[in-house]
């Protein structure tokens, strides 16, 4: 497999490449969040894993080594070539407190974060904002579109998912690329909002 | 930054550090974002690295990536690659590019760049 790569160049960044930007695609589990790094990749979606371990209950067995338990946290990322120099790069990961290692990897240096979410369980999202707040990672949010999903007016899912006023809420299908693309762009403009304020 | 300390005896982090990286679960410096651009030096000899190091170099001298798509590619977590990259790094076989790419920018001229980049897919 890694020969066929070596000699894959769609694999590797142009040469005029110079910077690379991050954001962060988060939300509960199956809320799309695979599905929206996949429809915008130019590469094959990656998945790297982190295996953590944790010393299980902190009781020591009969023979003295320590019972463990291993969890797998799956990080899937995508790239987007946006110009000669620089480069996109799209994290998506689920959000769970315990994985704090993996949290603190994704948000360092990126620019914020889009919020996956799906109108039948509003609820499972505040996890994921909580982590959001937390990390101090600014985000918006987009309602991802289920087939027989309820559809809310715009001021009640605001309501239940607690939102600020200024934060971007719209609607995106993760498996269309203009879609998904246009939610990006709300992300973006409300980044730079942030960004003008705070210069201003 | 410094590395996050953890107390060995106590909680032992990641397993598959210490199989693959000699004991150690961190790198030598910590200086590796999961975008921070990473390319091979190709007059460097091959020959006394481990079987991930080589892996690593077999990937890497075919171009740029980042320290994520390392790991993507070679199935190795970020953590293990991070460690690897650091002792290449210190061996003059790899390179790296803008570790935190959004100190080198200011930030609202990247983000202009990122939406212009955007709305050009549209
Ligand atoms: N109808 C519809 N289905 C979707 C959409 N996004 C994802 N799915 C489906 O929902 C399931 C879970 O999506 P996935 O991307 O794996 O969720 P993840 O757990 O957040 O990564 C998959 O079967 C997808 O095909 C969407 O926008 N509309
Ligand atoms: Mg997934």
């Amino acid at each position: 497999m890694d020969s066929a790569l070596a000699s894959d160049g769609a694999v590797y960044l142009r040469h005029s490449v110079r910077t690379a930007a991050k954001l962060l695609v988060v939300g509960h589990f199956a809320v799309g969040k695979t599905t929206f790094v996949g429809t915008l990749s130019e590469i094959r979606p990656l998945r790297t894993e982190e295996t953590m371990t944790q010393a299980g209950a902190h009781l020591d067995d009969l023979a003295g080594t320590e019972s463990k338990t291993t969890t797998t946290v799956a990080m899937d990322f995508g790239r987007l070539t946006l110009s000669d120099s620089l480069v996109l790069y799209l994290f998506g990961a689920p959000g769970q407190k315990r994985f704090t290692r993996l949290w603190q990897d994704m948000t360092r240096g990126a620019l914020g974060a889009l919020v996956l979410a799906d109108t039948r369980r509003l609820e499972q999202s505040f996890d994921v904002m909580g982590l959001l707040e937390e990390h101090g990672l600014p985000y918006a949010v987009a309602v991802n579109h289920f087939d027989g999903a309820p559809v809310h007016p715009e001021e009640e899912i605001r309501e239940a998912l607690d939102l600020l006023p200024e934060t971007p809420l719209v609607t995106c299908d993760a498996r269309d690329r203009v879609s998904s693309t246009r939610a990006l762009i709300s992300l973006v403009e409300y980044l730079q909002t942030r960004t003008a304020q705070e210069y201003a | 930054m410094t590395p996050p300390r953890r107390d060995p005896g106590r909680d032992r982090g990641l397993v598959r550090p210490y199989v693959v990286t000699d004991g150690r679960a961190y790198p030598t410096r910590n200086t590796f974002d999961l975008v921070t651009l990473v390319m091979a030096h190709g007059d460097r000899p091959l020959g006394g690295l481990s079987p991930e190091k080589r892996r690593l170099m077999d990937l890497c001298l075919g171009g740029a990536l980042s320290v994520a798509e390392v790991s993507g590619h070679l199935m190795l977590p970020v953590s293990v690659v991070k460690v690897l990259l650091g002792d290449l790094v210190d061996s003059g076989h790899i390179t790296t590019r803008s570790p935190i790419p959004s100190a080198q920018l200011p930030e609202a001229q990247l983000l202009q760049e990122v939406l212009d980049g955007l709305r050009a897919r549209l």
